[in-house]
């Protein structure tokens, strides 16, 4: 390696104290500047950090965005997901492809650009959209290709491709993204103009078990799709004995579908950070991490300086608000491309600087979580509604929503529908509401809760968003009648398959075979047991998982076998004579055919003569 | 000191100490709970989940779940032997596995939890067929990951027991493999003293003893006259017959 490049490492380990617990920050600045990790680079910064070389590369080979190959100075990042190839995204890649030379997952020869897919980045309410190094494009075509690699060949700059910047915060010059927020229904609780201090403040002339009283009386429930109640896990991290405990942010939205947090960070990041500093009050805890999905590191600046604004107003830091008992801070940990690091433990397990995989259960994260201290971790929505509960009052939120699922409930709605955007909507809403109001009246079918939810057909439209009845993290994405809902099933467990950490059998395993049968079927080659084979199969890996991804990954599989049976029922045939659809000679013989460069005299005589 | 405590399993009564996972007050009471990645003396980890035992209801990992007073545990159910046998058949569909010719035959964890859980036949699973180069740089080891199960006792072995490091998980996913903390085996300080190269470690044959196959004839294997997991069965107060699932038994 030559001197320079051992320079920057070193000084990149320097910046974060040689600590392998900072691995995550450490592996990101050497990633920007030599734009991979390689063997040579992973030796030096194991031995600097005191760790082993496989271990670096355990966690580098972990996360998406960093990559042990040279990455082009400039890489994008297309955005693969479902709505945005609905939308077009693969036109859009086959005119980068065609522009650049090379295919998706390949770097030019002269190491100027890397062009790669990457999963939901949270823009589908502008799809297809793409991540060109940090910087977010929206609103993609393929005519626009040509003007965004102009710029980028003129400049090598990809800040230099926002012209016009999206609205609200958006247009902050330390964010200056063309990402727009697309509000499109405000509600009482979060989108709303609140000054979150007011929460903070009301907070702060209580007792810590008061609070945490408050948020129990609240019923608030957790954000994030499972719905713990907020209150009895504060309770239980603050009643475990320790020197030390923590609260995590988590900012790492990455169920396909999702971008209200997108929307939150932007727009109400003051709101979180009170939420977060009630939280801190409640539990005893003296620090804090926002742990940010790294597709949101255009975002970063401008929260770091919102951070810093916050320690000026005595709003975090030593003596909060007048208070010499209470201290805390919140530092941001970037994630790199991992959908797992939305479960909390695997999460955690981030944040110190490892391989993101979740960790055994017990111990919680209340009871053991970041380095082994009591960890609360809440979602970005969950927090925001914190500081609003302590300024208004728990009664105030309890009164909105149903008696199982208090307050109100962002939506990221996508897809086919005239107006994809943000909705906060009171919890109890029926789909077909939320349809009428997106403008999705030709909705067939609608993905809640994006890929670890349901995938559900029209016959529930009449059903009820709320924990008692269809649970959402907050994705909607509407297909109308013209997709493919196997081939929305099939995406999903690609997904599933490509996020998997692979920690465990069940999951690591059992998700492809459940595409391959799903594509047996999608194929016209299934037999109605293949449904039974679907049906054992994805019991097995529910059961036996270790984590949420295994528990939830055969739904998209399961939902539509169950919403859409008259779809399966019409691709799944009985054989006659007891043949096996599955099998299929002359395929099996392909392989040896091309060794021997020759037709099969046995089976296929006219082979080849119909094709 | 607290005090010792009980709970149920297949309806019998197991007395456990605290601070003891499932497995462990199962292990003493000679309760044999089916496992591949964990083994007495390395830290369980939880990634095979062929220990899988339902309790209370619910289906957890019996290496890494605390033993609890009272619980009641299912072990020796046909539903909770079926989710095991699809583990194990996932494990055998997930590598390249062809016992005939393969050195560990007849001392292999996996082929025999495969016989003792009553997997015979081929199942409806695809075979993944991955072509993974083979390590063979070191002079006395060799690596042949197209038969690792990713059970990671190599990783816990070397780190815990020998303090080296020599491997640890690399990549995610379908694509999670065991890698060496150097370009190759031989540029590791990798020996074959190791505890982490020794048979104990392995279960399947990953880790290869380089002049070393073979070495048992048929017959005279580990498993060739006891089925997997009868040492512990064997500390049972009523010594109870293994309980081998007979294939056409086999509902899957
Ligand atoms: S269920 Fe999937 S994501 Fe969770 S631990 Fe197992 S392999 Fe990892
Ligand atoms: S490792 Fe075990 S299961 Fe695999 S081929 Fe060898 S004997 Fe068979
Ligand atoms: S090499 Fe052997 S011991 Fe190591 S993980 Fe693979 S199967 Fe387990
Ligand atoms: S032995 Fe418990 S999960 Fe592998």
């Amino acid at each position: 390696m030559d001197n320079d490049n051992a320079t920057l490492i070193k000084q990149a380990c320097a910046d974060y104290g040689n600590d392998p617990r900072r691995m995550m920050d450490i592996l990101w600045q050497v990633q920007d500047r030599l734009r991979c990790i390689d063997g040579e680079a992973m030796s030096l910064i194991a031995s600097l950090t005191g760790t082993y070389r496989v271990e670096v590369e355990g966690v580098v080979s972990f996360y998406a965005f960093f990559s042990d190959k040279r990455k082009g100075d400039i890489t994008i990042r297309l955005c693969d997901d479902i709505v945005d190839r609905h939308a077009g995204a693969q036109a859009v890649a086959e005119a980068f492809s065609d522009a650049l030379g090379i295919q998706p997952g390949e770097t030019s020869a002269d190491g100027g650009f890397s062009l790669e897919f990457t999963p939901c980045i949270g823009m589908c309410d502008q799809a297809p959209a793409a991540l060109i190094n940090d910087v977010v494009v929206t609103r993609l075509t393929p005519a626009k290709v040509k003007s965004i690699l102009r710029t980028l060949r003129k400049t090598k700059d990809p800040q230099a491709l926002i012209g016009q910047t999206g609205d609200g915060a958006n247009s902050h010059p330390l964010v200056k993204a063309m990402v727009r927020n697309n509000i499109r229904q405000p509600g009482p609780v979060l989108l709303t103009d609140a000054n979150p201090e007011q929460g903070l403040q009301a907070a702060l002339q209580l007792s810590p078990q008061e609070v945490i009283t408050q948020i129990e009386e609240s019923l608030l429930r957790g954000r994030g799709g499972a719905g713990f109640p907020t209150g009895r896990k504060w309770r239980l991290a603050a009643n475990t004995p320790a020197e030390e405990r923590y609260v995590i942010c988590n900012a790492d939205e990455g169920e396909p579908g999702t971008f209200k947090d997108r929307v939150l960070l932007t727009e109400k990041p003051d709101m979180l950070f009170a939420g977060m500093t009630i939280a801190a009050y409640a539990v005893g805890a003296r620090h804090g991490i926002l742990y940010l999905r790294g597709e949101y590191r255009y975002l970063r600046a401008y929260l770091e300086a919102k951070l810093q604004q916050r320690r000026e107003q005595n709003l975090l830091g030593a003596g909060i608000l007048g208070r010499d008992d209470f201290t805390f801070d919140i530092r941001i940990q970037m994630g790199a491309g991992a959908y797992i690091c939305g479960e909390e433990s695997s999460l955690i397990s981030s944040c110190e600087g490892k391989r993101g995989e979740p960790k055994n259960r017990p111990p919680f994260p209340v009871q053991s979580g970041y380095l082994g201290y009591p960890t609360v971790v809440n979602n970005v929505e969950t927090l925001s509604c914190v500081s609003r509960i302590m300024e208004q009052s728990a009664h105030w939120f309890r009164a909105m929503g149903t008696t199982g699922s208090s307050g109100t409930k962002l939506l990221s709605i996508s897809g086919d529908c005239a107006r994809p955007g943000i909705y906060e909507v009171v919890f109890g809403v029926t789909l077909a509401e939320i349809l009428q109001q997106a403008g999705a009246q030709d909705a067939a079918a609608i993905v809640v809760g994006g890929a670890s939810g349901q995938i559900v057909g029209r016959t529930e439209f009449h059903r009820r968003l709320c924990f008692e009845d269809l649970a959402s993290a907050g994705a909607i994405v509407c297909f109308n009648s013209s997709r493919n809902i196997l081939e929305a099933a099939a995406y999903y467990m690609d997904f599933f398959i490509e996020e998997s950490c692979g920690y465990c059998t069940p999951c690591r395993v059992g998700n492809v075979f459940l595409k391959k049968g799903l594509e047996k079927i999608m194929l016209g080659e299934g037999e109605p047991e293949d449904l039974d084979y679907l049906r054992n199969l994805s019991d097995t890996i529910i059961a036996t998982s270790r984590c949420g991804l295994g528990h939830t990954s055969p739904n998209p599989i399961l939902s539509t076998m169950k919403y859409f049976p008259l779809v399966y029922s019409a691709m799944v045939k009985e054989r006659p004579g007891g043949m096996q659809a599955g099998f299929n000679i002359q395929k099996a013989l392909d392989e040896a055919r091309i060794i021997a460069k020759r037709r099969s005299l046995i089976y296929d005589p006219a082979y080849g003569d119909k094709e | 000191m607290s005090t010792e405590f009980e709970f149920t399993i297949d309806g019998e009564t197991v007395v456990a100490k605290p601070g003891q996972t499932l497995m462990d007050a199962c292990d003493d009471a000679g309760v044999y709970i089916p496992r591949l990645c964990d083994v007495e003396g390395l830290v369980p980890q939880g990634s095979c989940r062929v220990c899988t035992v339902k309790v209370n209801g619910r289906t957890v990992a019996a290496c890494t779940q605390p033993a609890e007073p009272g619980v009641v545990v299912e072990n020796d159910t046909p539903q909770v032997q079926g989710y095991r046998r699809d583990l194990v058949r996932m494990l055998f569909h997930e590598g390249n596995h062809l016992c005939p010719i393969c050195e560990a035959s007849g001392r292999c964890e996996l082929q025999a939890m495969a016989y003792r859980l009553g997997i015979s036949q081929d199942s409806l699973y695809p075979y993944l067929q991955p072509v993974r180069p083979v390590d063979a740089s070191h002079p006395d080891i060799a690596l042949d990951t197209n038969r690792c199960i990713l059970c990671g006792r190599c990783i816990r072995a070397s780190r815990d027991v020998d303090g080296k490091n020599i491997f640890e998980y690399v990549g995610r996913g379908i694509h999670k493999r065991i890698g060496v903390n150097a370009e190759n085996l031989a540029a590791t300080d990798a020996s074959i003293d190791d505890y982490a190269m020794s048979l104990e470690v392995c279960p399947v044959g990953c880790i290869i003893r380089k002049r070393e196959g073979f070495f048992a004839p048929i017959g005279q294997r580990q498993f060739d006259n006891k089925p997997i997991g009868w040492e512990i069965e064997a500390r049972h107060k009523n010594r109870i017959a293994v309980h081998q699932i007979d294939p056409s038994e086999e509902q899957s």
